[in-house]
């Protein structure tokens, strides 16, 4: 496979690679060593994490959390060009600049579209896993071409370019994955089976509505918890949903299923766990609250939530 | 009734809650949590070591949607795509921020319903396009933005787009929550039909949509009030 996860892992690690050695190289960075043995391990990670042992890969983890916790990992200095300079360059080139923007979307959704079946010279070119990931892969690397011809700019300048970004970013760059190891050890040490023995112990599931309210907002809750919907599915799914809604009050399984998930989407909108959805937009934004774009999606949330446990109350078929 | 599971693990939990309301560093707060947990659940050092190296090494496509666009949006950035995107939108003098944002929602929802999530998102459209957008819009409008609004304006932006892609996609049958949720029900016994499940998230993804078009439509009827109150306490001693 050409556009296989693997190779765009090899990509991405080359990206982050560079910004570790633009960052090492950097003299006027303030925490030089610190942020590029940051960047440094982390593009290991993509480059060479498959050959590694695990157990090395987690002590790298807990020095890049270390590293992350003691301030060393920030960003350098980068010379923006002035006001003038961005509103003559935007004139110069216009609407054209849409053009690389938009390629991005445009062309993961072609590539989606027709590539699934499409092969060169018999091998597939599109990862089969996860073609979508792969698509977007695709149309990044040509709308970067489309970009530096535009542009007239190197794709070294890119490079920088990429660095400055993930500066902006930072470390919240890398939680979505930190929290996404945290699920998969909660889920090898059994939380998820602890929560659902709490709440099926505790609370009384006799009474209709409250088993309603309890499967809906657990799933939130849950999700808020670990950060992901389909972690909390199967639990509040195995021990509220099915034995209870489906078992005791008959309830419809596809309508119970397909609410309960979009209650754990709620609770993916209020969670700073999500943070591919919630912080990083908060950081790539430059908004100096993380939790501004939580506190712009809460009331919408909740309004699901509440509208969620009613539609599932009054779908129940009556007694 | 003594639990027949062990609940230690749940101090990993604990942990979570409270390092996310002492504001530790995040990184250190989910680093710890997972060592916690691990211990509360009997690992040796070197299984710790492992459970995170392995989870971290199998979760590497989060983060490589959000890096491989990072070099073409910062080379259109430095060629002034913010400032050209918030120029272009001022042409539309009519247009307010609710509307733009409405109509963003309603493409974000109906595309990821049909399976085209990757039609957005943060890094390729709502930091270089979106955001600069509603500023440019409100900048038309109002006049220059106080801080607080900008940074609200820019986080509704934000907002906006993961409403549409949540309550979208879940009514995309080939998408994979629907065929996660198959799955565990055939494991317990109850078949259902994937179109099924996609039908029966239409409600939700209809209240959602209404939802969130009404506080869009709001904040255009209270973002004059809002900015001339910013402007007042940035004018107060």
């Amino acid at each position: 496979m050409i556009f296989s996860l693997a190779n765009l892992y090899i990509v991405a690690g080359l990206v982050l690679a560079v910004v570790a050695a633009l960052t090492a190289a950097d003299r006027h960075h303030p925490r030089r060593v610190g942020s590029a043995l940051f960047w440094g391990f982390y593009a290991l990670v993509f480059l060479v994490g498959n050959l590694l042992p695990p157990a090395w890969i987690g002590g790298g983890v807990i020095a890049m959390a270390v590293l992350a916790g003691l301030r060393q990992v920030v960003s350098g200095p980068h010379a923006l060009p002035t006001v003038v300079e961005y509103a003559d360059r935007a004139r110069r080139l216009g609407n054209k600049l849409f053009l690389p923007a938009l390629a991005i979307p445009v062309v993961a959704v072609v590539v989606t579209l027709t590539a699934k079946q499409a092969s060169i010279a018999g091998l597939a070119w599109l990862d089969k896993g996860n073609p979508t990931l792969a698509a977007v892969g695709v149309a990044s690397i040509v709308a970067f071409v489309l970009a530096c011809a535009l542009t007239r700019e190197t794709p070294a300048q890119g490079l920088r370019e990429a660095r400055r970004l993930v500066d902006a970013m930072g470390w919240a760059l890398v939680l979505p994955q930190m929290l996404a190891m945290l699920g998969l050890v909660f889920s090898d040490a059994g939380v998820g089976k602890a929560v659902a023995w709490v709440a099926t112990h505790y609370i009384a599931m006799d009474i209709r509505f409250v088993a309603v309210a309890v499967y809906v907002l657990g799933m939130a809750l849950f999700t808020i918890i670990m950060g992901n919907g389909f972690a909390a599915f199967p639990v509040m799914t195995g021990g509220v949903g099915v034995p209870v809604l489906v078992g005791a009050f008959h309830a419809n399984p596809a309508a119970m299923a397909a609410i309960g998930m979009f209650s754990g989407y709620c609770g993916t909108l209020l969670t700073p766990m999500a943070a591919n959805f919630n912080i990083v937009p908060a950081a790539l934004l430059e908004l100096p609250d993380k939790n501004a774009v939580i506190r712009a999606q809460w009331p919408t949330a909740v309004s699901i939530l509440v509208a969620n446990v009613f539609l599932l109350y009054f779908l129940l078929p009556s007694p | 009734m003594a639990p027949d599971i062990s609940l230690w693990p749940l101090i990993g939990v604990a942990v979570i809650i409270a390092g996310f309301l002492l504001r530790f560093n995040p990184m250190l707060v989910v680093v710890g949590a997972a060592i916690v947990t691990a211990c509360a659940a009997g690992f040796g050092v070197v299984q710790t070591l492992t459970a995170i190296g392995t989870g971290f090494l199998k979760t590497r496509n989060l983060t490589l949607a959000l890096i491989l666009p990072l070099a073409t949006i910062g080379l259109l950035e430095r060629h002034g795509l913010r400032q050209h995107a918030q120029a272009w939108i001022q042409r539309f003098r009519q247009a307010t921020v609710g509307q733009l944002l409405i109509v963003y929602l309603a493409v974000r929802e109906l595309t990821a319903a049909v399976g085209l999530t990757s039609l957005g998102g943060h890094v390729q459209m709502v930091r270089p396009l979106i955001a600069p957008m509603v500023e440019g819009t409100a900048e038309a409008r109002h006049g220059a933005l106080p801080e607080r609004i900008r940074f609200k304006l820019r986080a509704m932006a934000a907002a906006t787009d993961n409403v549409g892609l949540f309550f979208g996609e879940d009514i995309f049958v080939a998408f994979g929550a629907i065929v996660l949720i198959t799955t565990f029900l055939h494991e317990a016994g109850i078949t259902v039909e994937p179109l099924h499940v996609a039908l029966w998230g239409i409600p939700t993804a209809v209240v959602a949509f209404v939802v969130h078009a009404f506080r869009l439509w709001r904040l255009d009827r209270t973002l004059a009030h809002e900015i001339a109150l910013a402007n007042d306490d940035g004018a107060a001693p």
